[in-house]
């Protein structure tokens, strides 16, 4: 598919890297010279230097047979007229990057049908969301839901006094009578696809498919549970502090943000009545102690440095605060956080080129059933989906699962019928209409009918 | 610096070698010549090297850089050079190793300068490979390799070894994946050998001639097969020939730009305009210069186009001795020498698109000492110049010259005259062929010594690769681990 990423900054050239791996012809705009040179260095796609929003930009990069437009520069209304010339130039599907909050209300809807996008993407506010479930659930390093919102993929870390190390898959089913299912288990740089006979050891992350509530119990019966985070310390006012502090405050948590720049605090303090805003500095280990670092629940850094954010967050978990989650944009900082203990990490890049490679293998195989979520695990080495069936998927509807010839390093891990998860044994079907949820390993899916041999 | 890339690929284009080298031997094979088993003897040793290379060199990090790629493209063509030079000295026609080099080395870098005094008596498989090891030269082994080989131009790295054996100042590619771009290219230049080879069988050539003969030009090489290259041919083959020669010094991007229908970028390519130019303007001179030696003005003017366009396009075949020629003539066509032909194209030369930026940056310059304060551009196809163009540019010039007059240097030691050094020199760091004097048109390189045909190879190589990458691999410190 030829596709072109308009905006080469993080987010754009991580969009460009997952796409060129998916195969896709990509060509690079930018209007730094250097940022493409730069670019097309390392990755094998075509660069145009040029204004994004720009007819003669556009032509230049090939805007007539273009088949996916992203627009991913800084501000939201370049990447909205960019959009909404390259429609009007013939790309067949737009996407732009909406940041302001002020847009992404109600008003959204009419801006997307009027300027012809195909999706809108807010990252910040997606991240805040995948924030919040971690904080709802602060017992997992990440929490990721399917958009049935019944089902959830939560992963775990087993510590060393786990009562789980040493078990094998089948009998941990039988002792806990939880219904959940283990769909992929990482150790050190390998990641599995267990079947009943795998055996967890302790250090082991492993990835739970389950309903809200029996992983609840899950967890209690493990021991591991701890109560949502009740109050929670925001570092940096950005735009995810302000999503997430309202989704909080809104739920009854309190909320303090410690924010550096004057301006910025009053103006969160007019949007965010119930939460508390601090002005100073996030890095003086004075005043997170002060402001009460040791008593809260949970504690997230979200400043625009990654470094910073890496930093602050070692400190709050040497103090001992029970959830540390850490924003890092960056791809190679985010291996180097978790080398340095940090469990709970988000990337508003991942998240948002998570959705541009499920998108792009959407409108691939626009028939049949095709990718609703995509959610890449364990640094890219697997992959979580959801499928809707579509009733034309004859090799696979209302044959036992026993019975279908799955190609090895594919999981069901769980089938949605209306609102009822089911934990597919090898008795289930799927029928039509159902959402899917498969866990592949090594290998790329646009298709539910890929996972046959 | 990943070494382990470096000579697995290098092992590929042995093992690629070898795949060539079935052409010539089945050639030789269906001729019934005795050099079958030199083309057998020489896959068999191409195919333990390139495995040797590739199964025990075989690299894990597969991640390049600038630096890889120049060593790649460096180490691949010497190995090319040295193995594809086995089939002469087995076969014993060429009985000295240096001289099957020579020649070999000639050959990919599409030169065309030649040891041979009287050409007819190699076997058609020789002269098969000979004139093959043009075509393949011409557009780029590596290129080659990253059009069929699936993983090798896969990874988005493998730029950086198309831009160092590309020749230009400026690489391009023409969509985004590497492998396509290769693909193009090389589907354009398959096109173009083969409607050239149909022109030619037309004109009442033979067919294993028209193609010799096609392969030399669309890789604007320059071997004959022939004593005395093209002149004996009827004026529509040279017609054809000149025509071909031409075409094969644009940049091969406009063709593909033309393909998809896309004609306002190539109507407004200055480079193209340049060199049209360049030919038409030096014709015209040409043409009257010599009017008195032939008897009709369409003789003189179709030798004159006819020399300009293998000058220029640095081919180097000739209808007729241009030595003997009036000095403006002979002066015009030793400065084409320098220009060659476009970026992106088989020629070699400075590339008409150095000359542009090079008098563009002058000009600029110049309106500085007139305007101290004046803030000037220079620009290319309409676009602005990077200043880091103009710089690698000043240096790519100084190297150029320098490397130039080191090579005729070095020739001086031997006992000919100031022209004949001169200009095999310049023929030969230009990729022409055919120099001056006692290394013109009509005679051969044979006379030089083991020691300058081996300095020539350099020459030749360098004219080839850009003399970046071949400084850059005999530099330590590009093999230091630092």
């Amino acid at each position: 598919m030829k596709i072109i990423i308009a905006g080469c900054g993080k987010i754009g050239s991580t969009i460009l890297a997952s796409l060129t791996a998916e195969g896709h012809d990509v060509t690079a705009l930018d209007k730094d010279g250097a940022v493409i040179k730069e670019i097309t260095n390392i990755y094998d796609v075509i660069g145009v230097v040029g204004n994004g929003a720009d007819c003669e930009t556009l032509a230049e990069a090939g805007i007539e047979q273009t088949d996916l437009f992203a627009a991913v520069m800084d501000s939201d209304e370049v990447n909205m007229l960019a959009c909404f010339i390259a429609r009007r130039m013939g790309a067949r599907h737009t996407i732009a990057r909406i940041r302001n909050p002020e847009y992404n209300d109600d008003s959204l809807d009419f801006m997307r049908r009027e300027l012809g996008l195909s999706m809108s993407v807010n990252p910040e506010l997606l991240a805040a969301g995948e924030l919040y479930n971690m904080l709802r659930l602060p017992s997992a390093i990440k929490v990721e839901k399917f958009s049935g919102q019944n089902l959830e993929m939560i992963e775990l870390h087993l510590r060393d006094d786990s009562p789980l190390g040493g078990m094998k898959l089948s009998e941990m089913r039988t002792r806990y009578k939880a219904k959940i299912l283990v769909c992929f288990v990482r150790r050190g740089e390998d990641v599995f696809i267990p079947d009943g006979n795998f055996t967890l050891e302790c250090g082991d992350k492993i990835g739970l498919t389950a309903s809200h509530t029996e992983i609840a119990r899950l967890m209690r019966e493990l021991g591991i549970v701890r109560r949502q985070a009740k109050s929670v310390m925001i570092l940096g006012g950005s735009r995810t502090a302000f999503y997430l502090a309202r989704r909080l405050t809104e739920s009854g948590a309190d909320v303090r943000i410690i924010e550096r720049d004057e301006a910025q605090c009053e103006e969160l303090c007019s949007l965010l009545p119930r939460a508390v805003i601090i002005h100073g500095d996030g890095a003086d280990q004075e005043l997170l102690l002060e402001e009460g670092l040791g008593v809260t629940d949970a504690f997230v850094s979200l400043t625009g440095m990654d470094e910073e954010n890496i930093l602050v967050s070692i400190f709050a978990q040497s103090r001992g605060v029970p959830k540390v989650i850490t924003k890092i944009n960056r791809g190679e900082l985010e291996k180097m956080a978790g080398d340095l203990g940090l469990e709970s990490i988000v990337s508003p890049r991942r998240i948002m080129s998570d959705i541009l490679v499920s998108y792009a293998r959407a409108l691939e195989n626009s028939r049949g059933s095709h990718v609703e979520t995509l959610y890449n695990l364990a640094d890219n080495k697997a992959e979580a989906l959801e499928f809707i069936v579509s009733a034309d998927a004859e090799n696979i509807i209302g044959i036992p699962l026993k019975n279908l010839q799955i190609r090895p390093g594919i999981l069901i891990a769980g089938i949605m019928r209306g609102r009822t998860p089911i934990l597919p044994s090898g008795n289930d079907v799927i029928l039509a209409g159902d959402r899917v949820v498969v866990i592949a390993a090594q290998q790329r899916l646009g298709d539910l009918s890929d996972i046959l041999k | 610096m990943n070494r382990k890339m470096v000579f697995f690929t290098t092992g590929q284009i042995i093992l690629l070698e070898a795949a060539l080298l079935l052409f010539p031997l089945l050639v030789s094979a269906v001729y019934g010549e005795a050099c079958v088993t030199a083309f057998a003897f020489t896959i068999f040793l191409c195919l333990v090297t390139g495995l040797c290379l590739t199964v025990f060199l075989r690299p894990k990090n597969r991640v390049i850089y600038a630096k890889e790629g120049f060593l790649i493209v460096t180490l691949s063509w010497l190995g090319l050079s040295l193995l594809g030079a086995l089939p002469f000295y087995f076969s014993g026609e060429i009985p000295s190793y240096i001289d099957a080099f020579f020649e070999t080395v000639s050959g990919f870098t599409t030169t065309g300068a030649s040891i041979l005094s009287d050409v007819e008596v190699l076997s058609r498989g020789l002269l098969f490979w000979r004139s093959f090891t043009h075509w393949i030269g011409g557009m780029g082994v590596l290129v080659l390799m990253m059009a069929i080989v699936p993983s090798s131009g896969s990874s988005g790295r493998s730029i950086h070894i198309m831009r160092a054996e590309m020749p230009g100042p400026v690489v391009g590619k023409l969509v985004p994946r590497v492998r396509e771009t290769a693909k193009i290219l090389y589907i354009i230049y398959i096109v173009m050998t083969a409607v050239m080879v149909g022109l030619l069988c037309l004109g009442g050539m033979p067919l294993f001639e028209s193609l010799l003969h096609a392969f030399a030009t669309t890789g604007t090489g320059g071997f004959g097969i022939k004593a005395d290259s093209i002149a004996g041919y009827s004026p529509y083959l040279q017609w054809v020939i000149t025509v071909f020669m031409l075409l094969c010094g644009v940049n091969f991007n406009l063709y593909y730009l033309l393909l998809i229908r896309s004609f306002r970028p190539v109507l407004r390519s200055s480079e193209l305009w340049c060199y049209l130019g360049i030919i038409a303007v030096s014709t015209v001179l040409l043409t009257l210069d010599i009017r008195p030696l032939y008897d009709t003005l369409s003789a003189s003017l179709r030798h004159a186009a006819f020399q300009v366009t293998s000058v220029i396009t640095t081919t180097g075949y000739a209808t007729t001795d241009y030595g003997l020629w009036p000095s403006l003539s002979k002066g015009v066509l030793f400065i084409l020498m320098f220009i060659g032909g476009c970026a992106g194209s088989t020629a070699g030369g400075l590339k008409v698109s150095r000359i542009m930026l090079m008098f563009g940056n002058a000009r600029r310059d110049l309106s500085r000492m007139l305007h101290p304060r004046s803030v000037g551009v220079v620009h290319i196809d309409g676009k602005k110049a990077e200043p880091s163009a103009i710089d690698s540019l000043a240096t790519y010039l100084t190297l150029y010259f320098s490397m130039m007059l080191a090579v005729f240097l070095l020739l001086c030691l031997e006992p000919f005259d100031f022209e004949t050094n001169f200009s095999a020199a310049v023929s030969c760091f230009n990729n022409v062929g055919p120099g001056f004097a006692a290394v013109g048109p009509a005679s051969s390189y044979a006379a030089y010594s083991g020691f300058s045909k081996l300095v020539l190879c350099a020459a030749m190589l360098l004219g080839r690769l850009e003399i970046i990458p071949l400084v850059l691999a005999v530099s330590p410190s590009t093999w230091t681990k630092k």
